[in-house]
């Protein structure tokens, strides 16, 4: 073949495109796991404790085991004989798949039925009989340290409280200097709670374990594909060749999809037990109550200024409440996960932290709610307190964030906590942000409502995100570094195929990563097929989320498609008789150096490839290439929020007006899908600023178990965001990139928060905790806000 | 109990235990998994299709009451090989993410269009307020259907190339 000149293609390289995996989204005909079926196929369901905390005395299965449709009742005792009644989380600690001792939080996995049909499984929950000795539950986390608490954890040898792990960050000698030369100190207690990622897909597994090849595949709704290979590998003691996870299409992840839950499990050793795939999915109720929370952190801040608004220094105290089994989704270095960024976006020179974590008759998790592990916290923290100095100098937020950002000279930033941030033009992101909002104007209009006892806030927040985990040097998961992989092969008519170790969630990978490959290769997007979320077809890597998939992933991508331009230049000039420093690249063509028409575009130099032209010496046939990138760094994108809210002073009401979001996230590969993610991370944070808790009542009880009590932000909450977008690029990612999934959770709360405590300025709140639902406001006008943790028991 | 519907032009019939939700006869006895399953309690609207025109939440609807009637999917809005205008206005305005609730969303944008062919940014919010998204902080859906809006059906399909 010999190819004449290509066509010039729109479609190569980065910008706007729309996606390619719409096509089958918009047909219904994706493919999520509830959707596969297998012929043969069983179907699972667990039983649920009804109790918080209660010994185990006995389990009766025999009437289920006798239904005509079950064909099989596990229990504790049966997991323990496979010695998998117990499994390592994700955070040094063990998580039982069923009960065997004692429940431990309402909603724990007691029995698994495998059945015919799925109601029939579910039918069959009923005829079990468990006999429970009801204990004493330790709900609230600042009195499961109390001595005397009743012990939650008493399967582990010598336990003898509900203690786990405390943690420091920072010098706190230095930051104890500088609080006692400042000339303000405020103090502020504040909680961020119990929050629910709440996928619209719920988790759920289809296992398949083949007594004939005794290969086991399992379909199942992973974040982390090849991690749950390896872990299921250690934990069964079944060959990693002999196991295929599959994370096909997936109904949203934001983190609440990376863990091994019971049900996976359970439905494999359905699986090995019956002979039979075995299908189990959650539903709502069980993936609220039981599925791994988000957040749950009691934090005292406190913070230390000159009188006229330089910052000194930050002090920060956490309770963590983990739930029944630390099962936190974070690098295993790091207690409390990226908490010690609670620095934030400003220069200062002196913070100190410390992280206490307990166990409470709660459900576990901790997972990294669309942020990078706790970074949400840090930031929302540092965002509240500030404002709270803000209130205290008398100053406007704006101009006391404004006073005390990183200046550009500042990087490569080294933070008092140790963490190097890489780059960032923060005043240009806030300067924009006040000018897209018309500050100014605004804080008139304010003044003008208040002035007509209308309650109007404007909240300004600013956000340095710490994503792309990460470097093996500092981070892993049970041991796993977090190196990625990925492999880019041009077949020989030019197309290409890339395989890669993240899959996506719905952030458009197939669309995205096929034009990082198309912009340095100059292949078109339209020729390069993406691969991913199978173990048995892709390279090894640690999966999507923590924004890591671009800054990680992505530029294994990038290196790899460097080094597939590398080697079409040595082919190129085996096939121009020049010697390669004689070539010069122009978006998918090599020509000798001042000669355009002795052009060799990529597609000729592929089918050379494979073809019979006499390769240079040293270089194998096929333009294929591949890359295990080790990040040297992590990625810092940053942003500044301003959001504009209306209160209802008769309710307590909070209307969102406006938002202005201004991000940076280094160059864009696809503006459409940043701004899509930027907006969906806005109305999480929205969500979580006025709706969403997870709350308990006395008993334990899980007073959030369905949408009717768990609210979500709709279409009316939300307002219609404004985006801005300043470009810093990182200086360490091949591309300039940084990654943007989650920046919008993470620096949205506290705009929102902020909005709503400014605009209740009339009546002295300094600030309320979250969510600031209608009560929470209203009685924080009333000047009694209440714990909105538990179940309100003063009235 | 014998039930007998339109689904999507085709009528079926089919023997089903009384306590089948649509939802589940669509997904698991038609095979029919465009539309999906969220929360069983009415709230997300995943499930959404259009029974005899009007969008539903098939979670809580049985099988039994949809006997008789007319059921339209997800599978039965693009006519052929050609996308209704709300699909190609999702695509074309990026009104998806993950695409769990999209289904749900296009059916319930239809029925919007098809009874207020110009509707306001207002009445698109009012519209889908039943239905959740985790994904698109739902601007972009708002536009997906103005989009579909400003497209019908003879214009939508010139100027797209999906």
């Amino acid at each position: 073949m010999t190819t004449t000149e290509q066509p010039a293609h729109a479609d190569v390289g980065f910008g706007r495109r729309p996606r390619v995996e719409d096509a089958r989204f918009l047909r219904g005909k994706g493919q999520y796991v509830d959707d596969i079926t297998l012929p043969g196929m069983l179907h699972g369901a667990i039983l649920r404790s009804p109790h918080a905390h209660a010994r185990i005395v006995s389990i009766d299965t025999s009437e289920a085991e006798a239904h005509p449709k079950v064909k099989a009742v596990i229990t504790g005792a049966t997991l323990e004989s496979l010695k998998l009644a117990w499994i390592p989380s994700l955070s040094h600690d063990v998580i039982a798949v069923l009960a065997t001792d004692k429940v431990r939080y309402q909603g724990q996995e007691v029995a698994f039925v495998v059945a015919e049909d799925r109601y029939s499984a579910r039918d069959a929950l009923e005829l079990i009989d468990v006999d429970y000795d009801v204990l004493d539950p330790v709900i609230d986390a600042q009195r499961a340290l109390d001595p005397g608490a009743p012990v939650i954890r008493d399967d582990i040898e010598g336990k003898a409280d509900n203690h786990i792990f405390d943690w420091t960050a920072g010098d706190k000698d230095q930051t104890d200097a500088a609080f006692a030369s400042a000339e303000v100190v405020v103090k502020q207690d504040m909680l961020y709670p119990r929050v629910h990622p709440a996928p619209l897909e719920t988790c759920g597994s289809v296992a398949w374990m083949d007594p004939v090849s005794g290969k086991l595949t399992i379909w199942c709704t992973t974040q982390a594909p090849h991690a749950h290979r390896t872990l299921y590998a250690l934990v069964a003691g079944l060959p990693e060749q002999k196991i295929r996870v599959v994370s096909p299409d997936i109904g949203g992840g934001f983190g609440n999809k990376v863990g091994i839950y019971p049900g996976y499990v359970l439905s494999v050793v359905g699986s090995i037990v019956t002979g039979a795939p075995v299908k189990w999915v959650e539903d709502r109720s069980e993936n609220l109550v039981s599925t791994s929370f988000a957040r749950d952190y009691h934090m005292h801040g406190e913070i230390a200024a000159t009188r006229d608004g330089r910052i000194l220094g930050l002090r920060v105290d956490v309770l963590a409440d983990h739930g029944a089994f630390n099962n936190t989704a974070q690098p295993t270095k790091y207690p409390a996960g990226f908490f010690h960024i609670f620095t934030g976006s400003y220069d200062y020179p002196a913070a100190y932290c410390t992280v206490k974590g307990v166990y409470t008759n709660k459900a576990p998790g901790g997972v990294a709610y669309a942020c990078s592990f706790r970074v949400t916290e840090a930031c929302y923290l540092v965002e509240r307190i500030v404002d709270c100095l803000a209130d205290e100098l008398g100053m406007d937020p704006a101009e006391l964030r404004m006073k005390n950002l990183l200046r550009p000279e500042r990087f490569p930033y080294l933070s008092p906590t140790g963490w190097e941030y890489d780059s960032g033009e923060y005043p240009r992101a806030l300067a924009k942000a006040m000018e897209m909002a018309g500050y100014e104007q605004l804080r008139k209009e304010q003044a003008e409502k208040r002035a007509r006892g209308e309650l109007m806030g404007i909240g300004v927040s600013f956000f340095t995100e710490t994503v792309g985990a990460g470097p093996r040097k500092h981070m892993d998961i049970l041991g796993l570094g977090m190196a990625d992989g990925a492999e880019v092969r041009v077949h020989p008519t030019g197309k290409a195929v890339v395989r890669l170790s993240v899959q996506t969630q719905g952030q458009g990978h197939e669309t995205t990563f096929a034009q990082i490959v198309s912009e340095v290769t100059g292949i078109p997007s339209a020729d390069i097929e993406v691969v991913h979320g199978d173990t048995d077809n892709t390279p090894f890597g640690l999966g999507t989320y923590g924004s890591r998939s671009t800054p990680v992933s992505g530029a294994a991508v990038a290196v790899a498609s460097r080094r597939i331009v590398d080697k079409a230049r040595l082919i190129a000039s085996a096939m121009l008789e020049v010697s390669p420093e004689d070539l010069e690249w122009d978006r998918g063509k090599f020509f000798v150096k001042g000669d355009p028409s002795t052009a060799k575009t990529i597609q000729e130099i592929a089918f050379a490839s494979h073809g019979t032209q006499e390769l240079p010496e040293g270089v194998e046939g096929h333009l294929d290439a591949e890359c295990v990138y080790d990040p040297p760094n992590l990625t810092y994108p940053f942003g500044a929020y301003i959001c504009v809210v209306d209160v209802d002073k008769g309710t307590g009401q909070v209307k969102v007006r406006r938002f202005i979001a201004v991000d940076d996230c280094g160059p864009r590969i696809n503006p459409m899908i940043v701004e899509g993610q930027v907006h969906g991370g806005l109305a999480d944070g929205v969500g979580m600023a006025l709706m969403e808790v997870i709350a308990f009542d006395e008993e334990g009880n899980c007073l959030g178990g369905s949408f009717m009590d768990y609210q979500l932000p709709t279409a009316l909450e939300c307002p219609s965001w404004e985006l801005g977008e300043t470009v810093t690029p990182s200086p360490h990612h091949p591309l300039g990139l940084k990654g943007v999934g989650e920046s919008a959770t993470v620096g949205s709360p506290p705009a929102v928060v902020n909005a709503v405590i400014d605009a209740l300025k009339p009546y002295g709140v300094r600030h309320v905790d979250m969510p600031l639902t209608p009560a929470q406001v209203w009685r924080a006008m009333q000047g009694r806000p209440f714990r909105t943790d538990l179940a309100i028991t003063d009235e | 109990m014998q039930v007998t519907m339109t689904v999507n032009g085709t009528q079926v019939s089919e023997d089903v235990e009384p306590r089948l939700l649509l939802v589940h006869f669509l997904r698991d006895t038609l095979g029919l998994t465009g539309t999906h399953w969220g929360c069983d309690t009415s709230n997300c609207g995943v499930c959404v299709v259009q029974l005899d025109g009007l969008p539903v939440k098939s979670c809580t609807v049985l099988a039994v009451m949809a006997d008789g009637h007319d059921v339209r999917t997800v599978e039965g809005l693009a006519d052929g090989p050609e996308l209704d205008p709300v699909q190609q206005g999702f695509m074309h305005e990026h009104g998806l993410q993950c695409g769990f609730c999209t289904p749900g969303m296009m059916l319930t944008a239809r029925h919007l269009l098809d009874t207020n062919p110009h509707p306001t940014t207002d009445e698109v919010r009012e519209a889908i307020s039943g239905q959740i998204c985790r994904c698109t902080g739902y601007e972009n859906i708002v536009r997906a259907v103005q989009w579909a809006a400003e497209h019908p059906k003879d214009v939508a399909t010139e100027g797209v190339s999906p």
